[in-house]
């Protein structure tokens, strides 16, 4: 990505979808659009640990509520904490982040999210890639749907002094986005939020740049909404959890916005409709799914420090996730929202209070409800995660109500986003193949009941 | 004959069920499990097979009436019989193992001693293990591995101290040579084993002798009948590492769910409180699950829990409900948390609380932790029925009928004596419908 | 303890008793009282810290506090809902929901204080569909303009709401009137807490925390004058004044600890001089005018005049452990001890910064967790313990 002003998303070359990934011999497999999507996350990381060296400011926020559009306009090199965390999961380095934090005084019982981050800074800051991250300029703090963000921007405040600003987005507490909602985000992004960009960064604000930029996303959202209703066809082309975590990344994260954001998308759309006209499954790290036997919803973020492990409990099984309550989690977009450049600061704040874990509980049960019957599921199943209470305190009763009705059957199983200790890798298989073998006897039954008529 | 097994892994141990073409329980096994998942399958699977022929032993005898009277007291003798002589056979084989690790051992000069000590050793085994398996004599454990363990370590700490020799290495021989003893699999000696048990019993019963041709007849036609192993199905924990392929392998909720219908066809609730988990099943008419729920990740109130209580007051595992039951007062016991269940217990203690009054609360508050995983599982359902070894507890028993009349009301619960075996029966009937219902025929792996 | 007692029946005594009695009675029996005494009376009840209860009293109804079901509870249905690592309020007010004991209530209100608790209120909405719900959220944005806004707007929905319940507009009169009347209590609750401070052996916390949970059930009017009356009975007690450490207790602004776990920390050598037990009834710090725009003055008493607590953001980082540190000071401390419910966000993600504050203003502390059901008191008698006698040495070197 240029570092010039005016431009901060100067488009990459892609590579044809066609081409084989450029790394030598890959081990495992993936679609040509997740190298691209690691290619850029790792491109980040470059531009994160040469930022200060390079003049450039950084900012630091979350990913529900991720303001990526406004930040871009003042030049701002973006660091996600969560996504530091995963990354750091993904690549076995958390256990001992999070043990480290602990020893400085964490509790046990807290996020392993914000004790990996910590953990990391007591480390060195040295980031999942093994570059040194810089220590934020600026800690934006979009309070979107999760108590621990604020604690987690305040604890960093607390040990390096970084400049802070609150968005405090409201939760829809009544399963709506009130006027008066909308009207204190926007508000706050006023008076609050781009006062603080343009003192920390020296640039002033220009409202046009953040309407193209939206123009951009709004574009990108289109195809990601495509991809992932793409698993609505039988077989389901992507895996809608696992898989999803690729197609959401760059959205979800430092990219949106950018024109090379949008032309992932469009390649990844693209790739992806072609596996639709050829009837084929998802690829997984061993290849492609060969034959879908269980279709399943889930609901709960995934598990980072065994993700390739936990993915493969599913598709030795021939299950395939075909919707996620995670991959709306940085934004929901697959109801009709987008972002809208012609009202830039009120689509901000519909955005950020519209994300998946600022929803109340009924309208999330009825999401789901929604997703089992439109993407034709089997079954949920719940991946209870023990940091993130936002999503997982109260999920026994979506468990409930969903299987009531659905009549679909629901299963519960529990797993920690970035601490290994709290992944039981034989508790898990044993429960996701009792809930298969549930799910294929049931079918029998209900096939045996169909032929007697 | 066509034979349907079940076979359940568990932690612990293996068990293993073995049902005819009418779906009757014909045979029941059971051994420890072992590092070798193999093992133990195939040695319940082989007991199951033995029970099964006594069984049809049973049947046959009686069709004859020749032993009329006399049947059951003459098959309870041949079983002692039988066990005492695949007691010996795997003793001899212990003994040889025992040399030869010996020998392979760098006892030095002790060697000699060592090499004669073992004579005498198993000598003394020898000689008192009539009397092991003789009637009304007391076992604490039917597995070779307790028996013969607990024996050759008393008999070998009297002769090494006689020999004035270090007993350490007797037991050095021993542990290593048990492991290599009951990881095999005597499947070739059950017939001769039989036959000789037979030559026992009608010793020890000469009334008998005078029928052995007319008994000795229906014996070796059930003998000569082939058990065909037509299906067998798989459960249990460790079923992942059984030598079956996948067809063959069943979670252990569904066959708990299907063995549990089968024990008491009117169960539309299970539960089941093991050592390592606690589940809360659902099942329809047919036995089939319709919902589970498990202790999550935290395993309180499992019954490791009374284990680690009972590890905490230096008493026995089953003495724990036996000592409940003598509670005259209510305590309420808040943590079920293992971790903390020794630091409450104390605090009781010494608050002056009785033991007897704590144990109650204990138990209840085991049984708490239970019904709230039954409530997550969709509630209680009559009939109502409880498995697993807790279910032996009748302290718990207690606690969870309290529960269930003060949350659900009147309903029915079955408690099956034979409950261990519910698992394997579930994968026996599973056996049983992939061949009768589906038409399958067994895959090798 | 000795001391709770000790006295005559009719003084501490007696007020005592009916305090600890609408403590442990978790089938409210008061408000089931209170709203028989006159017909279509309604009562709402609110979980911790903060709701402006001023409006439900302007309503004509009675505010509830809801702190969870103690250790005497056995919880079945609750835990069917929550996984292990759940804090256990939420399991204790779900299984008090679920068997009846809250159908006293006419609705709830849910304050912004945790993800936990934010999504109880939407399971609420679910499980008792009859009843009124509401989630509080509060601004963290602290302009009038902005965050003030916002505040005033939920308020406004909030009196809309209660207004139809009772089935008259709630004027600002009467909102005047409420605020007045809180204005009373937090009075007296604040002379409560002085008086303590100053006599700690005169009023110990176990009294004053039951007098202080009275607050949850009874109505404002009738709980001030209680408190003044244990002011003036307490005094007249002679009670004997140990050597005990003066601590701040922080962390139990909402599970509450069990009695046992207050009366152990006394006993093991403490005065507990302050604390954030029943928030609620002194989370702004000072009148609220009863003269203007009454919503505009509780949002700025809110904004500006509030008490400091970890679910509330601290806008410099030079804000945070303010308050904690000026009561200690204020209080005459010598300590402060953490005691927050395991698996408490808020509490466990505070205390490192707070710890860091203190540490540096050389002020000791230490630090355990609990349950509102915690069975075994002797490691946290034998801490609080250990700590007192530190304190003490420290003070004499």
């Amino acid at each position: 990505m240029s570092t010039s002003a005016n431009q901060p998303g100067t488009p990459v070359k892609m590579m044809p979808s066609s081409a084989a990934p450029k790394k030598p011999a890959a081990p495992v497999q993936k679609e040509d659009a997740m190298w691209l999507q690691k290619e850029m996350i790792n491109r980040n990381y470059d531009e994160l640990a040469t930022a200060h060296e390079t003049g450039r400011k950084v900012a630091a926020t979350f990913v529900p509520g991720n303001l990526n559009e406004l930040v871009m306009c003042f030049d701002f090199a973006r660091s996600l904490p969560e996504t530091n965390a995963l990354q750091n999961g993904m690549r076995k380095k958390s256990g001992k982040m999070i043990m480290d934090a602990e020893r400085d005084g964490h509790s046990e019982d807290v996020c392993t999210y914000v004790k990996a981050d910590l953990g990391m800074m007591l480390g060195g800051e040295i980031g999942p890639t093994g570059q040194k991250l810089p220590t934020p300029d600026l800690l934006l703090l979009s309070y979107t749907g999760c108590f621990t963000f604020m604690k987690w921007f305040e604890l960093i405040r607390q040990k390096y002094n970084c400049e802070t600003v609150m968005l405090h987005t409201p939760y829809q507490g009544d399963g709506k986005i009130s006027q008066n909602m909308r009207d204190y985000v926007v508000k706050q992004l006023k008076q609050a939020v781009i006062p603080a960009l343009e003192r920390v960064s020296g640039v002033k604000f220009d409202i046009d740049r953040l309407r193209q930029y939206m123009k951009e996303s709004a574009k990108a959202e289109d195809d990601l909404v495509k991809v992932l209703q793409s698993a609505k066809n039988r077989p389901s082309p992507i895996d809608g959890y696992f898989g999803a975590v690729y197609y959401i990344g760059p959205m979800f994260t430092a990219f949106r916005g950018t024109p090379e954001a949008t032309q992932y998308y469009d390649v990844l759309r693209q790739e992806i409709e072609r596996r639709v006209a050829e009837k084929k499954g998802p690829i997984t790290p061993e290849g492609e799914m060969a034959e879908e036997k269980y279709r399943l919803v889930v609901e709960g973020p995934p598990n980072w420090t065994n993700f390739r492990d936990f993915w493969k409990m599913f598709y030795d099984e021939g299950a395939v996730v075909v919707a996620s309550t995670y991959a709306k989690v940085g934004g929901v977009y697959d109801f009709g929202f987008r972002h809208d450049p012609e009202h830039p600061l009120e689509s901000l704040a519909d955005y950020c209070l519209g994300c998946y874990t600022n929803m109340n509980f009924p309208q999330r049960i009825d999401m789901i409800c929604k997703y089992m019957d439109q993407y034709q599921a089997d079954g949920l199943l719940i991946n209870s995660i023990k940091s993130c209470n936002s999503f997982s305190a109260g999920q026994l009763l979506m468990l409930r109500e969903i299987e009531k009705r659905t009549g679909k059957p629901a299963a519960f199983i529990e797993s920690d986003l970035v601490d290994p200790r709290y992944f039981s890798s034989a508790n898990i298989k044993n429960r996701l193949e009792s809930y298969f073998q549930m799910i294929k006897q049931k079918r029998s039954v209900a096939a045996g009941a169909a032929a007697v008529h | 004959m066509r034979c349907f097994i079940g076979i359940d892994l568990g932690s612990t141990t293996t068990k293993a069920v073995v049902i005819d073409e009418q779906q009757q329980v014909i045979g029941r096994g059971i051994t420890n499990s072992r590092s070798n998942y193999d093992t133990a399958a195939k040695i319940a699977q082989q007991e199951a097979l033995v029970n099964a022929r006594f069984h049809l032993f049973r049947l046959s005898l009686s069709k004859t009436k020749v032993l009329n009277g006399g049947l059951e007291s003459f098959l309870e003798q041949l079983e002692r019989d039988f066990r005492l002589e695949q007691f010996l056979v795997q003793l001899a084989d212990l003994k040889a193992t025992c040399e030869r690790n010996a020998e392979g051992s760098r006892f030095g000069d002790a060697a000699k001693a060592v090499s004669s000590a073992l004579d005498e050793v198993f000598k003394r085994l020898r000689g008192e293990a009539a009397g092991l398996f003789a009637a009304g004599a007391k076992r604490r454990s039917d597995f070779f591995r307790d028996i013969a363990g607990s024996r050759y370590l008393a008999i070998g700490e009297q002769v090494a101290k006689e020999s004035g020799m270090r007993y350490d290495m007797l037991l050095n021989v021993f542990d290593r040579s048990i492991i290599e003893v009951e990881n095999r699999v005597y499947g070739d000696s059950i017939k001769p084993n039989l036959l000789a048990a037979l030559k026992r019993t009608y010793a020890a019963l000469p009334a008998t002798r005078k029928k052995e041709q007319v008994i000795n007849s229906p014996i070796q036609s059930v003998l000569d009948t082939a058990l065909d192993e037509t299906y067998t199905v798989g459960t249990g924990y460790g079923r992942a590492r059984l030598p079956f392929s996948k067809e063959h392998i069943r979670s252990e909720i569904l066959c708990h769910g299907l063995g549990a219908h089968m024990m008491h066809s009117g169960t539309a609730t299970v539960l089941d409180i093991g050592g390592q988990d606690t589940k809360a099943i659902q099942v329809d008419k047919n036995g089939i699950v319709e919902s589970f729920q498990m202790n999550d990740r935290c395993a309180a109130g499992c019954g490791r829990y009374l284990g680690y209580i009972a590890d905490e007051m230096n008493m026995g595992l089953h003495e724990l409900g036996p000592m409940a039951m003598k509670s005259t007062k209510t305590i309420k016991i808040n943590s079920t948390c293992t971790v903390f269940a020794g630091a409450e217990l104390r605090d009781r203690l010494s608050l002056g609380d009785k033991r007897e009054d704590i144990m109650a609360g204990l138990h209840r508050a085991i049984i708490l932790r239970a019904m709230s995983i039954l409530a997550r599982s969709g509630g209680i359902r009559n009939e109502f029925t409880f498995t697993g070894g807790v279910a032996k507890n009748e302290a718990a028993v207690k606690a969870l009928k309290d529960l269930v009349r003060e949350n659900y009301g009147a309903l029915t619960l079955n408690i099956n004596p034979d409950s261990i075996y519910t698992g394997a029966l579930g994968g026996a009937t599973f056996a049983w419908r992939a061949v009768l219902e589906e038409g399958k025929t067994a895959e090798a792996r | 303890m000795s001391q709770q007692i000790a006295g005559t029946p009719s003084g501490v005594g007696a007020i005592v008793a009916r305090c600890e009695q609408l403590f442990e009675d978790l089938h409210f029996n008061a408000v089931k009282q209170w709203k028989a005494a006159a017909p279509g009376r309604k009562a709402i009840g609110f979980m911790p810290i903060y709701v402006p209860r001023e409006i439900v009293h302007a309503a004509g109804m009675l505010p509830v506090g809801i702190f969870g079901g103690g250790d005497q509870m056995e919880v079945i249905q609750g835990d069917a809902y929550y996984q292990s690592y759940i804090c256990r309020i939420p399991r204790s007010t779900l299984e008090m929901g679920l068997t009846g004991r809250l159908d006293c209530l006419d609705g709830m209100l849910f304050p912004s204080i945790c993800d936990v608790i934010r999504n109880l209120s939407g399971m609420w909405q679910i499980l008792f569909k009859d009843k009124y719900v509401r989630y509080i959220d509060v601004p963290q944005n602290y302009l009038d303009s902005v965050g003030g806004e916002f505040y005033i707007h939920e308020m406004q929905e909030l009196r809309d709401d209660l207004g139809k319940l009772a089935g008259k507009a709630i004027t600002d009169d009467a909102l005047r009137a409420s605020i007045a009347v809180y204005n009373d209590n937090r009075r007296a609750v604040q002379d409560l807490y002085a008086y303590r401070a100053r006599k700690p052996w005169q009023a110990p916390t176990s009294e004053v925390y039951l007098v202080i949970r009275a607050g949850m059930v009874l109505p404002p009017e009738e709980h001030t004058g209680l408190i003044r009356e244990y002011l003036i009975s307490c005094e007249k007690e002679n009670r004997p004044k140990r050597d005990n450490a003066r601590v701040v207790l922080t962390g139990s602004f909402c599970e509450q600890p069990p009695l046992g776990l207050i009366k152990s920390i006394e006993m093991a050598g403490c005065y507990v001089v302050d604390d954030d037990f029943g928030l609620v009834h002194r989370w702004l710090l000072d009148e609220v005018p009863a003269t203007g725009d009454p919503l505009q003055e509780l949002s700025k008493a809110f904004l500006h005049r509030s008490n400091q607590q970890a679910s509330k953001y601290d806008e410099k980082k030079e804000d945070k452990g303010k308050l904690l540190v000026h009561s200690v000071k204020f209080y005459g401390a010598e300590g402060v001890i953490f005691a927050a419910p395991s698996f408490c966000d808020p509490a466990l993600l505070e205390r490192p910064m707070l710890q860091d504050v203190l540490a540096r203003q050389k002020i000791p502390y230490t630090a355990f967790k609990f349950a509102e059901n915690t069975g075994q008191m002797a490691p946290i008698r034998e801490q609080a313990g250990t700590f007192a006698d530190s304190i003490k040495l420290w003070s004499a070197a």
